[in-house]
């Protein structure tokens, strides 16, 4: 008589949960169209910029920041062909479309942040808040993520952005922090002594000098963002992602390769950039 | 709102401990009955930085600290502006306890009455030099024209001219510590803080930005607090000297007091290597029992007294104390000879007397003793002589310095005591 439990102790925690959401979305329906509406139209835009620059202009464009970034040929023929190659597979427009996607997610992700970043490092309340959120966060499957953005946004691309945001920005935040609380004492107290205000010494102070360990985060969110690809377009991202998944759909491992590749070939190139970017300031500042 | 006494700033019992909080008031008995900083790092595992430092700077003083390092220079001078809070006492600058005051009021200190000279620089490092040396003028909103002139103006007085768009870190340690000078200056402050300031500069420069803040000081309405471990310095610049020893002061003295005489064997030793020429004054090198005669007294006594104490030379004086004259044996001899037998500022071989303040410094002592026959008169407040100073004396008082800095001999006593005797070698032509 154990081998089946007794129905009548059963908890419907779904349907309280449907529920809720149900009614969510009926209170704060607007607002979850607004969050929509912004996010579509940053995307479209994006989309058609970047669809609609000549590739020309976009290999030119990369082998510029790579040398400003690097200033070492090599790597600067090397980021550049990783771009030729995604062209010559033939994946270049879906290599845009999934780009747009991920500068969308890593600007929401900023946005978001960069402020919580801050808080969480002016004040210890607030850090052991945000601290066990985001240690939670970073232990949670990937998959999840979907099912929250589902729920509000239901299928499509601006869930999956907020998918990527919802996985990505952890780093952001927590490197955030990092920079803002290591920033040398000295600097601080020299501000402090010329009367700045705590507005001021983090403007002035703070921002700057934990920039190079921002900037680090940003690059993390980027890469996290661009793991995210194949995930978020099972709800419907459209890009490099969607060829990984249609190529497991059908069987396909070549296919899968091939945009795979694609996608390790964007990461590449947009870590060396920023990354050296990073590097320098952090050298002219120290 | 001036103090009536000048008194600019001031600290009352101001103690600094780290630490522990849950124990600073049993730590701060243990202060108060005297128990030593060892003992209370031991048994409380709190670090006592400051120690009932109390002492008073007045407006346009020159306040030095000494101190060896760990002394609590560095905490007691960031105290002074709530870098560091006190953890007991009080400050008062201009006639208000900051102790007291709310971070709105303290920024406002900051902005408009003090500024700080670090000894770890404290640059901002991603900003350009000149970016730093405006940076106090920026919190407190000041236009960019004014910003730009007063800037360019601090850099240039640090000799920085032409590095104004460098950052930081293209810049020497001793460039970076007078873009730390620069920023204060170009701040304008009443009072100026300086931690170590010149430690970092290589002997010439040092020797430039010392004059330049010694300048400063006289011509500017400059009140200066400095810590430094350099004696040279201290006794340079600094019109009152406090040392301290383990968070606590055990000294507050002029340059000339503290080497002359020191509180303790610490103070001592912290003064030997001081070279006495530099800051010994008239006073502290001139007899304090010249022979002085009324204006008309009788030659033959004169003589009698300078027989008696070995002293050749005799200072005439009116009816009030003031000096009139000065003579040596020879005319004292002749006038005893002569018709009347008394000394007045007529008989001949009797002239004018030099004169000089007892704060007369050395420097300027040496003119005046080689340019004339006779001993100096060292003049009291009402122009009576206080003492006397002959060529011997003040090569004496040199020789000192020479022995001192060469051979490491003792230091010359206090008070000149060997120099009355030096007197007595001026040989009297009899
Ligand atoms: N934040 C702190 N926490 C604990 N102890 C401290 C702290 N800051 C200073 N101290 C202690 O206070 C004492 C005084 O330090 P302080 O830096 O004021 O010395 P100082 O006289 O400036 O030395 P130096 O000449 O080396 O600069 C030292 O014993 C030091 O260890
Ligand atoms: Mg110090």
């Amino acid at each position: 008589m154990f081998n089946e439990f007794p129905e009548t102790i059963e908890i419907d925690l779904r349907t309280r949960v449907n529920d809720a959401i149900d009614w969510l979305l009926s209170t704060f329906g607007g607002v979850f169209d607004f969050i929509a509406a912004v996010i579509r139209t940053v995307l479209l835009n994006l989309e058609d910029v970047l669809t609609w620059l000549p590739w020309p202009v976009v290999l030119l464009f990369i082998a510029v920041m790579a040398w400003f970034a690097t200033r070492n040929v090599m790597n600067t023929v090397v980021l550049t062909a990783l771009m030729v190659m995604i062209g010559m597979f033939g994946y270049y427009e879906l290599a845009m479309i999934t780009l747009a996607i991920i500068i969308a997610a890593v600007f929401i992700s900023f946005i978001i942040g960069l402020p919580i970043g801050i808080l969480a490092a002016q004040s210890d309340k607030a850090d052991s808040v945000i601290r066990p959120l985001l240690d939670g966060a970073q232990t949670m499957p990937a998959f999840v993520y979907l099912i929250p953005a589902l729920m509000f946004f239901g299928l499509g691309r601006v869930p999956a952005v907020i998918a990527t945001v919802t996985y990505a920005v952890p780093p952001l935040i927590r490197l955030t922090n990092l920079g803002i609380r290591t920033v040398t004492q000295s600097a601080i107290e020299a501000a402090t002594a010329y009367g700045a205000t705590p507005r001021q010494i983090l403007r002035d102070v703070q921002l700057p000098l934990a920039l190079p360990t921002i900037m680090a985060g940003v690059n993390q969110t980027t890469m996290m963002a661009l793991a995210m690809v194949v995930i978020a377009s099972m709800i419907g991202a459209e890009g490099l992602g969607q060829e990984v998944l249609l190529a497991i759909n059908r069987i396909d491992p070549g296919r899968g390769f091939e945009a795979g590749l694609c996608i390790v070939a964007l990461a590449v190139i947009i870590d060396r950039i920023t990354q050296g970017f990073a590097d320098q300031y952090k050298e002219s500042i120290s | 709102m001036a103090d009536e006494n000048g008194i600019l700033l001031e600290c009352r019992k101001v103690s600094k401990l780290f630490g522990d909080e849950g124990k600073t008031q049993q730590v701060l008995q243990m202060i108060r009955d005297g128990v030593g900083k060892d003992e209370i790092q031991s048994q409380l595992g709190a670090v006592v930085g400051v120690r009932e430092a109390s002492f008073d700077v007045k407006r346009g003083e020159f306040f030095v600290i000494m101190g060896l390092s760990g002394s609590g220079k560095s905490t007691l001078i960031r105290t002074l502006i709530r870098l560091i809070d006190p953890t007991d006492g009080e400050i008062i600058v201009d006639g208000e306890d900051i102790t007291k005051l709310s971070e709105e009021g303290m920024r406002n200190v900051r902005r408009n009455k003090t500024a700080m000279v670090f000894q770890h620089y404290g640059l901002l490092p991603h900003k350009t030099v000149f970016e730093n040396a405006e940076y106090g003028l920026r919190t407190r909103g000041i236009s960019q024209t004014e910003r730009r002139e007063k800037a360019q103006s601090a850099i240039e007085r640090v000799g920085l001219k032409g590095w104004e768009n460098y950052r930081p870190s293209a810049l020497s340690g001793g460039m970076q510590q007078r873009v730390g000078l620069a920023r204060a200056l170009a701040h304008d402050p009443v009072i100026l803080l300086m931690d170590e300031p010149f430690s970092g500069l290589d002997p010439l420069i040092r020797r430039q930005m010392q004059q330049e803040f010694g300048r400063l000081q006289e011509q500017e309405d400059l009140t200066t607090i400095l810590v430094t471990h350099d004696l040279d310095e201290a006794l340079m610049l600094g019109d009152r000297i406090a040392i301290m020893r383990d968070g606590e002061i055990i000294q507050i003295a002029t340059p000339d007091e503290l080497v002359t005489n020191p509180a303790d064997d610490y103070v001592a030793s912290f003064v030997e290597g001081a070279s006495p020429a530099r800051f010994l004054v008239a006073r502290s090198i001139m007899s304090e029992d010249p022979i002085t005669v009324r204006d008309g007294d009788s030659a033959e006594s004169a003589m009698n007294l300078m027989r008696e104490r070995k002293i050749w030379s005799v200072f005439i004086v009116d009816g009030s104390g003031k000096v009139q004259g000065v003579t040596s044996w020879d005319a004292v001899q002749r006038a005893a000879q002569s018709g009347s037998g008394t000394l007045t500022t007529s008989t001949s071989g009797v002239r004018k007397p030099t004169t000089c303040d007892p704060g007369m410094s050395i420097d300027e002592l040496f003119p005046l003793v080689l340019n004339t026959r006779h001993p100096v008169a060292v003049l009291g407040e009402r122009d009576e002589v206080e003492g006397m100073i002959t060529k011997n004396m003040l090569l004496e008082a040199l020789a000192h310095d020479i022995d001192y800095d060469e051979d490491e001999v003792e230091a010359p006593s206090a008070n000149g005591a060997g120099t009355t005797e030096q007197a007595n070698t001026e040989v009297p032509s009899v």
